[in-house]
């Protein structure tokens, strides 16, 4: 036996990694080049890129920024070499037309207003969407803001909003002294007529007499100033905001024990959601013109708002239904068992649960009604996509068609990502798959 | 306030209806505006421009009965219009007049209970080939595929027109003329067919226009003409006239140019009459004496309004063809100011 052991008494240093294993080229090897059938995968794919960037860059790269007309673009473009009918495009109409675009009609010097109203907009949803880090203090202005909104966007006199907010205030008050004295079901019950009585008698004196004391006011738009992408946020935020809380409530209502609340929730759900959207714009746009008397000014955008708020609300509330379907039933019974009543116990324990499960299929409806919102075109609305049309009309654009088409699915494009990506963050957030 | 007067609203709907469409003269003074419904774009008819002013030919007829009535051409409200939503919209008082490439046919003037008011453009169905065809004729076209606009009168005329020629055709469905220009260019079919205006204008935009051709046949008849609603004929008089006192301007020559000098008073007693120096026309159609003075200076006479919008001289470059006064041969006949 020989007593010959080798025992490493030092560990060896660190080698680096072979030069095929790591950097770019490692990676190239396992992601691109991993086998002769992914690699040829690989050159396949390289090779289509190439083909639509090729024919791609050289169109978008075109100087014609500054081109007054489609013929005045062809002649810059022919002045380069460059004919045929891709030859280039020509991004004249887009700086002669983003305005338009983004603004429609509305009047130039009072652009500020919806650039405002946007902005505080963000203000506005910035304690909602990024609670924790923003103070909470803001939710105040949120509150505010449905308020402000109309105001900044369409103008006149300062009361109207104060008003309908007073109607609110005074639905409270009358709530809360009846809950005092008699019971919570007939508190609510008298709030809300208080409410509506107010709205819909006192407040039009009570706007009138305001102004005669102190007229307080912007200078009013009409609705049919509106346009572009500015009828398109408005649509879609008034009718994202306002589908929300209708949808829960409705989510609620078929759930509910109560027969008639259920079957009515149920109606309305169905009836919405067997409708396509179009039709229901069609309602808005010339049923309700003949069902109306002649000149009644119901606002076009009005009721167009009215309309996709419905639609919207009827499938959010099939969504949230989804999330409260998913929730385990000893959630609501050790809801109940802890002795907290209905509401309590969908504020506490069901609702959280149900909207962080729900928050995928909420933000899809959210930015599958911000694209609905091009459908306005068809009865007669200049949203983006009516206004295109509305451009190529001018003797000098006609002919224009990718430019912008490009432009406008660029702008929506934008938007709808960002909702996309904020809908990660606040799953990421939340935690919601259970992990 | 808005919500109760609704509902309440909705059950004499019916009865109202027809009522309440009277004075429609008395409701534009009243509101200062002029309502107007116009295409939502069509080239050299209706189109906003940069600064969302509204341009074009159908415009022009909005503006100068602004003008007659309310003497302001800018006092008009354009209200955008689909081919879907405009006779609603004119019925149910929406828009006081629309001005809108509206074909005037039986069925819409006696079924839909409206009322034309004139013609101010004699349009047609025609053809547009690539020269390359090498076709010169409409009949020539047996087994062509052709581009045509689904759900217009346009596609029914086709039909006709082939069935009557016993010959066959492929159709290739399209919605909008954007669409039909990138189908036609790209080759997806050998013919476009729509109002011979719109090939014009469709033409003027291509890359070669020489290539293209139009057929010389018109197949159908398009008298495109303003319309008020069934009714109320103060109005639909004011409309009316308006349109024949920019005809009958051209006519006699009354210009933008010359106008301000004719309205002090001319040897030919029908233009005093026109322009308010002599007689009491106005005052019948329930304006004031220089109402057609206003109207005529709001964009020249129907000629001009014509050179400026879509004559020769623009890019879509219509000839005037039919519509020409008819003292050069067209069908322009204004009834006589007196």
């Amino acid at each position: 036996m020989s007593d010959i052991g080798f025992v490493r008494t030092e560990m060896l240093p660190e080698q680096a990694p072979p030069a095929s294993e790591v950097g770019i080229i490692g990676w190239m090897r396992h992601n691109l080049f991993d086998g002769w059938f992914n690699s040829a995968l690989t050159l396949l794919s390289v090779y289509f890129v190439y083909k639509v960037l090729a024919a791609l860059v050289p169109w978008i790269l075109s100087p014609t920024w500054d081109a007054g007309s489609l013929a005045e673009c062809r002649e810059i473009l022919a002045g380069l070499g460059r004919e045929g009918h891709y030859a280039g495009a020509c991004w004249g109409v887009i700086n002669e037309r983003w305005i338009q675009l983004i603004f429609g009609f509305y009047p130039a010097e009072l652009y500020w207003r919806p650039i405002a109203a946007f902005i505080l907009l963000g203000v506005a949803l910035a304690p909602v969407l990024f609670s924790d880090k923003v103070p909470a203090k803001l939710l105040v202005f949120s509150a505010l803001y449905p308020f402000i909104f109309p105001w900044l966007l369409w103008g006149g006199t300062i009361w109207g909003p104060i008003s309908a907010l007073l109607g609110f205030v005074i639905g409270w008050l009358v709530y809360s002294a009846v809950d005092k004295a008699m019971s919570n079901l007939v508190g609510i019950i008298a709030g809300t007529l208080a409410a509506v009585i107010w709205w819909l008698v006192l407040s039009g004196y009570f706007v009138g007499a305001m102004d005669t004391i102190a007229a307080i006011g912007i200078e009013p738009v009409e609705s049919r100033k509106f346009g572009g992408f500015m009828l398109s946020i408005t649509i879609g935020v008034v009718a994202i905001a306002c589908s929300l809380p209708l949808g829960i409530v409705l989510a609620l209502g078929r759930q509910s024990d109560l027969m008639i609340v259920k079957y009515l929730c149920v109606g309305f759900i169905e009836f919405i959601r067997g409708v396509p959207l179009i039709t229901l714009l069609f309602v808005a746009s010339t049923l309700l013109n003949i069902f109306l008397p002649p000149g009644t000014d119901f606002d076009i955008i009005l009721r167009v708002l009215i309309m996709v708020t419905l639609f919207a609300s009827a499938y959010m509330a099939e969504v949230i239904r989804g999330g409260l379907a998913a929730l385990p039933r000893g959630q609501y019974e050790g809801a109940d068992s802890l002795g907290l009543n209905y509401w309590q116990s969908q504020r506490l324990i069901i609702m959280p649960q149900a909207l962080k499960i729900s928050i995928p299929g909420i933000v899809s409806t959210f930015i599958g009604v911000f694209k609905d919102t091009t459908l306005v075109s068809i009865i007669g609305l200049l949203d983006p996509l009516g206004l295109s049309n509305a451009i190529r009309a001018d003797a000098n654009w006609n002919g224009i068609v990718w430019e912008l088409y490009g432009f406008i699915a660029l702008l929506f494009f934008a938007f709808c990502f960002g909702m996309s990506r904020y809908s990660m963050y606040l799953e990421r957030k939340l935690h919601t798959g259970h992990r | 306030m808005k919500k109760s007067v609704i509902l309440g609203a909705a059950t004499i709907a019916g009865l109202a209806a027809g009522a309440a469409a009277a004075g429609t003269m008395d409701d534009v003074k009243a509101r200062g505006k002029l309502n107007c419904g116009v295409t939502t774009g069509l080239v050299g008819f209706a189109a906003p421009d940069a600064n969302g002013e509204w341009q074009g030919f159908d415009v022009a007829v909005c503006r100068a009965v602004a003008a007659a009535v309310l003497g302001d051409a800018n006092a008009v409200e354009f209200v955008p219009t689909t081919g879907k939503t405009r006779f609603t919209a004119l019925a149910s008082g929406e828009v006081d007049m629309l001005a809108r490439n509206t074909t005037w046919t039986f069925s819409r003037d006696v079924d839909l209970k409206f009322e034309f008011v004139g013609i101010n453009y004699y349009d047609g169905q025609g053809f547009m080939v690539p020269k390359s065809l090498g076709v010169s004729s409409a009949k020539e076209l047996d087994g062509a595929t052709v581009c045509i606009q689904t759900g217009t009168t346009t596609e029914l005329n086709l039909a006709d027109f082939f069935r009557s020629n016993n010959i066959s055709y492929e159709p290739v469905p399209i919605e909008t003329n954007a669409e039909a220009q990138q189908q036609y260019l790209a080759g997806a079919c050998d013919v476009y067919t729509t109002d011979a205006s719109g090939l014009a204008a469709t033409r003027a935009t291509f890359e070669n226009p020489n290539d293209h051709v139009l057929l010389p046949e018109i197949i159908s008849k398009e008298p495109l003409g303003p319309l008020v609603r069934h009714g109320d004929n103060e109005w639909g008089d004011v409309v009316r006239w308006t349109l024949n006192a920019l005809i009958s301007a051209e006519e006699l020559g009354i210009t933008s140019a010359n106008i301000d000098e004719m309205a002090q008073g001319t040897e030919n007693p029908e233009i005093n009459r026109l322009l308010g120096s002599e007689g009491t026309l106005g005052e019948m159609l329930g304006l004031d004496a220089q109402w057609a003075l206003r109207a005529i200076k709001a964009g020249g006479n129907y000629g001009e309004v014509f050179a400026k919008n879509i004559g020769e001289d623009t890019p879509i470059g219509l000839a005037r063809g039919l519509n020409a006064q008819w003292t050069d041969g067209g069908l322009l006949y204004s009834p006589p100011f007196r």
